[in-house]
């Protein structure tokens, strides 16, 4: 093993290897994947001199640590947290070096539920039809970090000039989700369709990578009958038969039988994604582009 | 033929049956091939194909309604077999659902030569069609929480072989030893839409 690499100290709750994952592949029925914050993946990189499509680590809700074989520069982004180097602090948002057997710690997320952390080089696991994600719905890709994993790391590009500090959102304390409504809105009763657009629903503890579970009002199903498998798109709101809506992020299921009541615009899924549990969401209707 | 609109960049047109939806699904995998059709997934289903990062949906949609189920397209040639032996732990249930025995649910359904109508669940799953309607079986009642890869199921219209171990509840009848998806292999999936299939029993 070359020097390229990085040791794993700590996994954290779940820190798994994204990139833009693996589009393309649905009619075989594999998930997209990627980074469910793909904004704040993407300045990681940028903040490191990475190419976009670099390979990331996604942490959930408390971080992870990590030791590099070799001095390298990393940013961490996504969800705000503390960033220490050997106890040091460091900045979060910015371009950090970190020499060669440092501990990088990436502490709790004190806002949002994500964040993302960049290493110069990228994170150069084998890729799975194209992409280095971690799908957690059908298991391709590396498997989530573990204690003593060893990850290698790609040739840092010396051409790619790196920012210095990039702007990013606040994790929302209010989620806003644009949808469309349909395919399958004419399944609810008007009164269900009616509360779905205008009633506020929480965050659902049960959310994964898989899916925005939300707890709320239940939507009540005009046809109560089966609805054949039929292809889902990211951002898809589905409605299993508890009527609490489930929004479909990255590793959601390629096919499924559950009526899609509307459909969340994509640019309005990042801040999904760093929404803690409890968060209130509300589904805005807005009209089709 | 209807075009539902699915979020701003999405398609879910449906037709009437699983045999138009696999056509369907064959025409636009064509246009997609020959350059007439932008778009970057094309997911058929029961009966429905979705057609996902298109530019204009409704324009490609106001075309599609306004035109017919394209034919049949000619059968690929090729035919997967697939090694099986008939020793699945639902086999006399579902010989029971038949009205056959054990080893007549065998000879049919190795009899039979399925075509993958569509996939999903898992990566490289199928759902074969190609046995007539009155071999329709149920789901079981309660779902295994772990069904062996290589686990020969059905389930309502459909034949399916699980790629890995997993939760599922479907009614097992065999097992092969066939490896349905190796991501190290091109093309990992054996099975994609419209491959034709056969069940060889094994001794």
């Amino acid at each position: 093993m070359t020097d390229r690499a990085l040791s794993v100290v700590r996994p954290g709750a779940l820190t798994t290897v994204q990139d833009q994952g693996r589009p393309g592949h649905a009619h075989l029925g594999v998930p997209r994947s990627g980074a469910l914050d793909g904004p704040a993946a993407a300045l990681a990189n940028r903040l490191v001199g990475n190419r976009p499509e670099a390979a990331v680590l996604e942490t959930t809700l408390n971080g992870c640590a990590v030791r590099p074989r070799s001095t390298v520069t990393v940013a961490v982004t996504g969800a705000p947290c503390q960033v220490s180097v050997d106890g040091r602090p460091a900045a979060w948002g910015a371009p950090v070096r970190v020499p060669a057997g440092a501990l990088l710690t990436v502490g709790t997320a004190v806002a949002g539920l994500r964040s993302y952390v960049a290493v110069s080089g990228g994170i150069a696991v084998e890729p799975v039809l194209g992409s280095r994600s971690t799908d957690l719905l059908s298991g391709l890709g590396p498997t989530p970090l573990t204690v003593g994993a060893v990850l290698p790391l790609g040739t840092p590009n010396p051409l790619h000039t790196r920012v210095d500090t990039a702007p990013q959102p606040a994790p929302p304390a209010e989620l806003a989700l644009r949808v469309t409504l349909g395919p399958r809105d004419d399944w609810f009763t008007p009164e269900a369709v009616r509360a779905f657009t205008s009633r506020t629903f929480q965050v659902s503890s049960a959310s994964n990578r898989i899916g925005l579970r939300t707890e709320g009002p239940a939507l009540e199903r005009r046809l109560k009958g089966e609805l054949p498998s039929e292809g889902m798109v990211l951002g898809a709101v589905q409605v299993p038969p508890d009527g609490r809506p489930v929004v479909f992020l990255a590793d959601h299921p390629t096919t499924g039988g559950y009526p899609v009541i509307g459909v969340v615009r994509e640019t309005d899924l990042p801040a999904a994604a760093q929404a803690v549990p409890g968060t209130p969401v509300r589904f805005i209707e807005v009209r089709r582009r | 033929m209807r075009a539902l609109p699915v979020g701003d960049a999405a398609l879910l047109v449906e037709v009437s049956s699983g045999d138009e939806a696999q056509a369907l699904h064959a025409e636009l995998v064509r246009r997609r091939a020959e350059g007439s059709l932008s778009v970057r997934e094309i997911v058929p289903a029961a009966r429905t194909v979705l057609l996902d990062g298109l530019t204009d949906p409704a324009r490609l949609a106001a075309e599609l309604t306004a035109s017919e189920v394209p034919p049949a397209p000619p059968r690929a040639r090729e035919v997967v077999e697939l090694p099986v032996r008939y020793d699945g732990p639902d086999l006399a249930d579902v010989a029971a659902l038949w009205g056959v025995s054990p080893e007549e649910v065998a000879r049919i359904h190795a009899g039979t030569e399925f075509t993958v109508a569509f996939c999903g669940f898992a990566p490289g799953f199928g759902y074969l069609t190609g046995l007539p309607a009155r071999y329709d079986v149920p789901r079981r009642a309660t779902p295994r929480t772990a069904v062996p890869a290589g686990s020969v199921g059905l389930a309502g219209p459909y034949t399916g072989v699980y790629p890995r171990s997993s939760p599922g509840g479907w009614q097992l009848i065999g097992t092969t030893d066939a490896v349905l998806w190796d991501h190290a292999r091109v093309p990992a999936a054996l099975l994609s839409p419209g491959t034709r299939v056969r069940f060889v029993g094994a001794a």
